[in-house]
């Protein structure tokens, strides 16, 4: 119950910012006043309108994980978000390696396979994606400059990226 | 003969040596995609395409590998469901009911050998009947108007809602975020920038497939973390493979009329594979009565869903092609394909390109004897590979996505996003929002925001315009009863539930 209200409650609101941001949608004189905005303003209305349903007839609560789960989900959230971007700055084999790695632990938590999952994974990815499928645009590995790396970092940090 | 003309310039192009091999490669790749737990067809399909668009393959072997690969993982995912118990995806669901059962029996290879037989009669018959079919529906789709087109969409995303959920307002909501999303970019009349929130990233709008990569590989990974890969190991051991004449043959008629009723199920736009096994299940279940033992692992209820979630696949095909409507979640990413290929499904599509047409649905046939030959023989390499452990198959699977998603624009942003899909997969899913909608939405939103444009300009904005051709009329009904419906019926029709240990 407390779950499906939570849920009614943030599209609803979201439903409520997309139908403002919609008003204000710019528009000029090849397409005239309405029509950008008609089809936009028609969702937000029908997702409020959904909200509302969801929010006073909910449906009963999922098996939500436990706390350490949740933690483990974090993690793997924050690992693919820094691998993300790092896979440019710094190249393929070291950021998969540890990445997969980390994954591979969440999943079923033994440090050596993990490991060497990763390793595996990351060498066997690299090769077969630069020369047996031909993927130019993937980089063994890059030594990158303590600016770069900061720049790549700083997109994760609200207010400091771009 | 117009059919066997149209026909014989299919094979034309997709009987061609390089391209049979295209056939075989996807055929094997898709089973093993379906056969994996966690990885349906959408999500395979959905992984392969960026990374067959830097291959640098033409349209036609695009085409026919992917189809290979879809009709493949339609094939593979009933390994999983019979042997596991765990459905690869949605419509094998039902597959699971009588499937496992009848492995823990110790007739697994029976199992697998029968099913492999029904997905081949389903797929057959299906692929015959888009055949028959397409080229006469892509004549009456001449006659939709934007207006008609309008009341199309709106009734695929009703009947999507209306019947593949247990919520009707969830599913709404659903197909909500995905319109919602798919309005995100430069506005195609003005050329100003909507919604954006001023990020420039978002000016091109998001890209279906980090949606379609985001929401179903990268959920999956999360929904691995909670279980612990658990759940992944082969209960049931699968002893000598030997084909079961005796059942194939007493079955002959189950898969018949599931193939029909499949068939029929996956040409309601929206309405897709889901809908086909489960109406083919229930019907064959109710003929048979309470004597046919259904759910304790008899042969007729391996055979009925799999017929018919098979030829809810092909009959999925018939709107996707001729209409540009896609009937099910994987046809939606099917017609990812096309877009990025840049080829418009439609009724043009038939007279302007039929060489695309002609030599997708011989592949389809083609890909078709392919599963078959490396079904039944070939089970047992399939069957290994579900041994492969959940700590190396999904990492795995997110690091060929990242590369995949990388590849499209080699910018973190797509990444980011792909992450964020991620975690709005699974947190959707958990709450019981269907995520196929959203990909839908992503994917139909511009066209179906087009039609109502085009619309409202012809009719100078009159509202009623929208509802003035007898199509669209029906159209709309069918809609509204689409989504309405099921609230009534979902008393009468309870899904079974699958059977746990």
């Amino acid at each position: 119950m407390p779950s499906d209200r939570i849920f009614g409650l943030i599209t609803l609101i979201t439903a409520v910012a997309y139908l403002a941001a919609a008003t204000q949608i710019q528009t000029n004189m090849f397409s005239g006043e309405y029509l950008p905005k008609l089809f936009p303003l028609l969702i937000g209305g029908v997702a409020a309108v959904c909200s509302f349903v969801i929010l006073f007839k909910p449906d009963p609560d999922p098996d939500w994980p436990a706390s350490r789960t949740w933690i483990a989900m974090g993690i793997a959230v924050l690992v693919l978000a820094i691998y993300s971007v790092l896979l440019k700055p710094l190249g393929f084999l070291a950021p998969t390696a540890i990445a997969a790695g980390i994954l591979s632990f969440q999943i079923s938590p033994r440090a050596g396979p993990a490991a060497l999952a990763g390793l595996g994974l990351s060498l066997g990815l690299f090769v077969l994606f630069k020369y047996a499928l031909g993927l130019g645009n993937i980089v063994a590995y890059r030594i990158p400059t303590a600016a770069k790396l900061w720049e790549a970092i700083s997109i994760l940090i609200p207010f400091v990226g771009h | 003969m117009d059919l066997l003309a149209n026909l014989a310039l299919g094979f034309s192009v997709a009987l061609s040596p390089y391209t049979l091999f295209l056939a075989v490669c996807g055929c094997f790749l898709g089973t093993i995609i379906g056969a994996l737990p966690g990885l349906g067809p959408s999500n395979g399909v959905a992984i392969l395409i960026p990374i067959t668009f830097t291959l640098g393959l033409d349209a036609t072997s695009a085409l026919v590998l992917m189809t290979s690969v879809y009709y493949g993982a339609m094939y593979g995912g009933r390994i999983s469901s019979i042997l596991l118990n765990i459905p690869g995806d949605e419509p094998a669901l039902m597959t699971t009911l009588d499937g496992y059962p009848m492995a823990k029996q110790g007739r697994a290879g029976d199992a697998l050998v029968l099913s492999g037989v029904a997905s081949f009669v389903g797929a057959l018959l299906a692929t015959i009947g888009l055949m028959l079919l397409a080229p006469t529906l892509a004549r009456v789709a001449f006659l939709f108007g934007p207006a008609e087109y309008f009341a199309l969409y709106l009734l695929a995303f009703c009947t999507l809602g209306g019947m593949a959920s247990n919520n009707q307002a969830k599913a709404a909501i659903a197909a909500c975020i995905g319109l919602g999303i798919a309005t995100i970019g430069v506005d195609s009349s003005s050329g100003l920038p909507r919604l954006t929130g001023g990020n420039l990233h978002l000016f091109d709008g998001v890209d279906f497939l980090v949606a379609i990569v985001g929401l179903f590989a990268i959920a999956e990974v999360f929904f691995f973390i909670e279980s612990h890969g658990l759940g992944s190991s082969i209960g049931v051991k699968l002893e000598k493979v030997t084909i079961p004449w005796k059942d194939i043959f007493e079955t002959k008629w189950t898969m018949l009329r599931s193939s029909g009723v499949g068939f029929i199920a996956g040409i309601l736009p929206g309405a897709g594979a889901s809908l086909g096994s489960f109406l083919a299940y229930m019907t064959e279940k109710a003929i048979a009565g309470e004597k046919g033992g259904f759910g304790t692992g008899v042969p007729k209820g391996v055979a009925a869903p799999e017929a018919g979630n098979n030829a809810a696949a092909g009959g999925a095909l018939v709107p996707m092609l001729t209409l540009g409507v896609p009937g099910s979640g994987t046809t939606a990413v099917l017609l990812a394909l096309l877009m990025t290929l840049n080829i418009t499904p439609g009724p043009t599509l038939f007279t302007e390109r039929p060489e695309v047409v002609w030599g997708l649905i011989a592949s389809l046939l083609i890909a078709n004897f392919v599963l078959l030959l490396m079904n039944v023989p070939m089970v047992k390499i399939f069957v290994k590979v579900l041994m492969v452990p959940a700590w190396i198959l999904l990492p795995g699977v997110t690091m060929i996505s990242f590369v995949g998603i990388f590849s499209l624009s080699g910018s973190f942003f797509d990444l980011l996003l792909m992450v964020a899909f991620g975690v709005l997969g699974y947190f959707l899913r958990k709450l019981d929002v269907p995520t196929v909608p959203v990909i839908l939405g992503i994917l139909l939103g511009g066209n179906m925001e087009d039609a109502l444009r085009r619309a409202m300009t012809l009719s100078d904005g009159e509202v009623s315009y929208l509802f003035s051709s007898p199509i669209a009329t029906g159209l709309w009904i069918a809609a509204i009863v689409g989504f309405v419906a099921p609230m009534f019926l979902r008393k009468i029709l309870k899904k079974p539930q699958a059977i746990t240990d």
